[in-house]
């Protein structure tokens, strides 16, 4: 951003604010960024917004940036974790009979690894990219409640450590990542082993709420003035129609999970038949969760495609309004879905075609997606960099995922594939290439920008055929060996069915898969240590994040940036217009109108706490507790209840006075 | 990327022609309902087929056209994105269109699925089992009505109605070269119609997780000809044949004093047990374990000396037998045809 363009401030009269809010006596009112010189501002402002030094001072952090670089890395790390689960199944599986490892450990395995992927990878990276660039996207100095924020990070991190204690303990779940009663139940379940799912869904649950409500509140009223809902990028709708699934979807599964607690540990009946209750309904509040979960990861991943297109093919994506109604009609239809995961229940027969009807449906959003990012590429021949190489990939392989997932909408056709490695090869064909393959194009695009330097492009295209080979290695013949008859969840098979050799064939790719990502790995590390300087906008991109350094300051932007273009960065190459009349010595956001982005009010933004922390730990260990008995609510709520105060202790501002 | 497709396509045609003498495959029906379904399967996967190549070639024209990259991000040809307009909506209608179809020829053939059994004369009740299959033949006079395990008779050209429940977790059935699979939940009961065409042994499995021996529930259709069927039914009626050497009558002795009898029934002793497989007529049968072993006398010797070494966590507990106890019990058991 330039700095000599102070004097272009557009709709923003900030003196008018400040006095609309009639009692800012002059001797509180300190310096601002209005006619302060780079410098100054610059040091003001790194004082104001810096992280804190010290140990206590990172824990105490609320830096968007700075908890979303924790976010993504835990989730790597938990990627990696879930990755080698499905390495060490798939050498059992390489064989008929063999004896690698036995059932109990081949159940925790694969549940383990579809929690891992589920609920500590998929849902938190994905959250957590929009954490990091959310903010940046929409020009605002962070997001809005940074200490929920923060605590979401917390909380994360406590639910995963529970599960994957719990699994060098022997006490992971085993009952699936999906634990249908009555398998999952008192009777069936013996031990803690559910209930460590149980809660551990509590903890994600309540972190990714958390992140949901901030991503909302940030897109609605922190947008850069200008932006109004026709220049929003589609990154940032993505996250918003995402963040309100999460919102609707997510409470449904705490629910599952609570009622699923409340039979194994207060004797409830709710799930077991012989008392009057049901089992079916696990499914059908489960699935009302799970099938939203797919969009929560894939809808996200489409507003990563949408960012790396226009960049690569030079021009604004075609059809952006198109795009912004098909992200939404996906958030709606995939609420009308979920029963196609329980075609094989026995569902009455008009019920069942009502089904296959609605998860028809949705394909004809997507499609309206693909259509326009492809009719994006026809214009001129794009620039081919390794992040559109990803995109490329996951058109290749997500397209493949969509139409079997056709095929599985079909109630008859359905029946036969249902629970077989057919579906396995489908909802990964959808998640790696819906989801993984664009984060991945996505971390090639975005990693510039949060670490300030390149990645190899020439690792990169290794990495991306070596994913791509791998992939399509270890998942094509998943879809034949569930046709000729292979049930999912198996820890071994009978020689005599004729699956070895295919097998071993399938645990090949899924190695190569594997090494994919020690590439990525290496890359990652090797660039952020030894890349080449990227500059503000290595690949001339259009959105904000572009506007200011790599990696960008603790304030994200000296100046507000006024909003002319949805490529802002396109429609003003020489330099932005800025907005100016933040105070400079306090943390404070402009706060803007949600459907025009008219500047609205100055608003105070949380300074850095302990708080989040400490809340996190008590709430944690509550979660903990009560795997083991119903009291813990009750002593937990005591310190809890001590950190929520803490945290919200009034801290003497003028407005809080009033 | 063309090359990588048509690798994976030789690669799936391949491994295709290996497997397709499958015995458990749904690619290779013997019965109505799966020939109707993997007729579907070919049709969806033959049209998916035509979509993706066709959304590849457009991915790949753009690569393969050597226009110039664009100079300036914002400057648009308005006549250019017009047309690309009336070509995207005239994918999104083509789009519309096939779903429609695709929906209809589904619901046609869920009506063809259901025409299978309007007309069924035998009802079969499976209850699923923690990890076995309990086969109860129902039947207007009582004394006609029989239990076995796992191998389900049926006779062949003639719809047989399954009525579907469980006691414990879950399960569900599948026996893919005759029809699509259902699920066993317990306090519901689910109705599955199935018909082999020919005489022949089906193999099928559980494919609901249900728990630590989920991959060893395996279970067989035997159909065959009415008058073998018949006869098959009448022979299971009996109670079980009386131990013929003193080696098995010992071993009779043995079941009826060891915790053997607990949970099994054995028609014709006192053994009375119905928590596990009823093992009247346990040597006629293919299998043991639910398919998890073939039925022979060593198998048989395997599976109750080491139950939990065949099959871990199965409720099948260890019985502490001598090597002579071993071998009279199954000599017993070898006899019960």
């Amino acid at each position: 951003m330039s700095s000599a363009d102070l004097t272009s401030e557009r709709d923003l009269p900030p003196e008018r604010e400040a006095s609309a809010k009639g009692d800012v006596a002059p001797e509180r009112d300190g310096p601002r960024d209005t006619g302060m010189d780079d410098a100054s501002l610059h040091r003001w402002l790194t004082r104001t917004w810096r992280t804190p030094p010290g140990i206590i001072g990172a824990l105490s952090s609320v830096d968007h940036k700075v908890i979303a670089r924790r976010y993504l890395i835990t989730a790597f790390l938990f990627l990696c974790l879930g990755g080698l689960n499905a390495v060490v199944m798939r050498i059992q599986l390489s064989g008929p009979r063999r004896g690698l490892i036995g059932p109990d450990l081949y159940n925790q395995l694969f549940t383990m690894h579809g929690v891992t992927m589920m609920f500590l990878f998929a849902v938190p990276i994905v959250q957590a990219t929009g954490i990091y660039l959310v903010p940046l996207m929409v020009g605002t100095r962070n997001i809005a409640f940074p200490r929920l924020n923060a605590f979401s990070y917390w909380v994360y991190v406590s639910g995963g450590l529970f599960a994957w204690v719990s699994f060098a303990l022997s006490m992971a779940p085993d009952v699936g990542w999906f634990a249908y009663v009555p398998l999952s139940g008192p009777e069936y379940g013996p031990g803690k082993r559910a209930d460590v799912w149980a809660q551990m869904i509590t903890y994600t649950e309540v972190s990714s709420l958390a992140v949901a409500v901030a991503t909302i509140v940030t897109i609605f009223k922190q947008r850069a003035p200008g932006m109004s809902l026709d220049k929003i990028p589609l990154y940032v709708w993505s996250l918003l129609v995402t963040s309100f699934v999460v919102v609707f979807a997510m409470p449904a599964v705490m629910i599952t999970s609570t009622f699923l607690i409340l039979d194994r540990l207060v004797g409830t009946h709710i799930f077991n038949p012989a008392e009057g209750g049901d089992a079916l309904l696990f499914q059908h509040l489960f699935w009302f969760f799970g099938h939203p979960e797919v969009y929560i990861i894939f809808l996200p991943a489409t507003g990563m495609v949408s960012a790396i297109i226009p960049a690569f093919a030079r021009r604004p994506v075609f059809g952006h309004l198109g795009l912004v109604l098909s992200l939404i009609a996906v958030g709606f239809l995939s609420f009308g879905l979920w029963v196609h995961h329980m075609f094989a229940t026995g569902l009455p027969k008009l019920g069942a075609s009502f089904f296959t009807a609605s998860s028809m449906m949705i394909a004809i959003p997507n499609g309206v997606q693909i259509f326009c990012w492809l009719a994006t590429l026809w214009d001129g021949r794009p620039v081919i960099r390794t992040p559109l190489l990803f995109v490329f990939g996951f058109f290749f392989i997500f397209v493949i995922g969509g139409l079997t997932g056709v095929m599985l909408a079909s109630v008859p056709l359905d029946l036969q594939v249902h629970d077989t490695y057919f579906v396995v090869a489908h909802f990964h064909y959808v998640l790696i290439g819906g989801a993984v393959f664009p984060l991945l194009g996505a971390a090639y695009f975005w990693f510039p920008k949060i670490t300030g330097r390149m990645m190899s492009e020439r690792l990169g295209r290794w990495h991306f055929w070596l994913a791509l080979i791998g992939f399509n290695a270890a998942f094509f013949p998943m879809h034949i060996v569930g046709l000729w008859g292979m049930p999912r969840r198996v820890y071994t098979y009978p020689a005599e069915l004729g699956w070895g050799n295919i097998n071993l064939f399938i645990t090949a790719g899924a190695v190569l898969f594997f090494l994919s990502f020690v590439l990525f790995a290496f890359n990652l590390i090797h660039g952020a240590l030894k890349g080449a300087p990227a500059g503000d906008n290595p690949w001339d991109a259009g959105t904000l994040e572009w506007a200011t350094s790599s990696p960008p300051p603790s304030y994200n932007f000296a100046r507000i940036p006024v909003v002319t273009n949805v490529e802002p960065l396109w429609a003003e190459p020489q330099a932005l217009p800025v907005a100016t009349g933040l105070r400079a010595d306090v943390r404070e956001l402009l706060i803007s109108t949600v459907a025009e982005a008219h500047p609205d009010i100055r608003e105070k933004s949380a300074t850095p706490s302990i708080w989040p922390l400490l809340a996190a730990i008590a709430v944690g260990g509550t979660f903990l507790y009560s795997i083991f008995t119903p009291w813990a609510i009750v002593w937990g709520a005591a310190p809890i209840a001590v950190t929520l105060i803490g945290w919200f202790w009034p801290k003497g501002d003028p407005e809080d006075e009033e | 990327m063309k090359r990588l497709a048509s690798i994976a396509f030789a690669t799936a045609i391949a491994l295709s022609l290996q497997g397709c003498s499958g015995w458990q495959s749904a690619l290779d029906p013997k019965g109505p309902a799966a020939s109707e379904l993997a007729w579907l399967i070919w049709f969806f996967t033959g049209l998916c087929a035509v979509v993706w190549v066709l959304v590849m070639v457009a991915l790949a024209m753009p690569l393969m056209m050597r226009s110039r990259q664009r100079a300036e991000p914002l400057v648009l040809d308005a006549g250019a994105d017009n047309r690309k307009l009336r070509v995207v909506m005239t994918a999104v209608g083509l789009t519309a269109v096939i779903l429609v179809g695709l929906t209809l020829v589904s619901f046609f053939a869920n009506r063809t699925l259901a025409a299978i059994g309007s007309d069924v004369a035998l009802t079969i009740r499976v209850t699923g089992h923690q990890w076995w299959w309990e086969v109860r033949y129902e039947d207007a006079t009582p004394s006609r009505i029989l239990t076995t395990a796992n191998e389900i008779h049926i006779p062949a050209g003639e719809p047989v109605r399954l009525l579907l429940t469980s006691t414990d977790v879950i399960h569900s059935f599948w026996v893919p070269s005759l029809s699509g699979k259902l699920d066993l939940i317990p306090g519901h009961m689910n109705v599955l119609d199935i018909k082999a065409d020919k005489p022949g042994v089906y193999r099928g499995q559980c494919a609901e997780f249900c728990g630590a021996q989920h991959a060893n529930m395996g279970t067989f259709v035997i159909a065959e000809p009415r008058a073998k069927f018949d006869a098959w039914w009448n022979d299971q009626l009996q109670p079980a044949a009386a131990p013929m050497s003193d080696e098995a009558k010992a071993g009779e002795n043995l079941f009826l004093k060891r915790p053997c009898v607990m949970c099994h029934k054995i028609g014709g002793t006192p053994a009375g047990g119905t928590v596990a497989p009823d093992l009247t007529h346990v040597a006629s049968r293919q299998t043991l374990a639910a398919g998890t072993l073939t039925m022979s006398r060593g198998n048989l010797a395997a599976w109750i000396a080491d139950p939990q070494g065949v099959k871990p966590g199965s409720h099948m507990p260890v019985v502490d037998l001598s090597g002579d106890e071993l071998n009279a019990i199954v000599a017993y058991l070898e006899g019960l045809k």
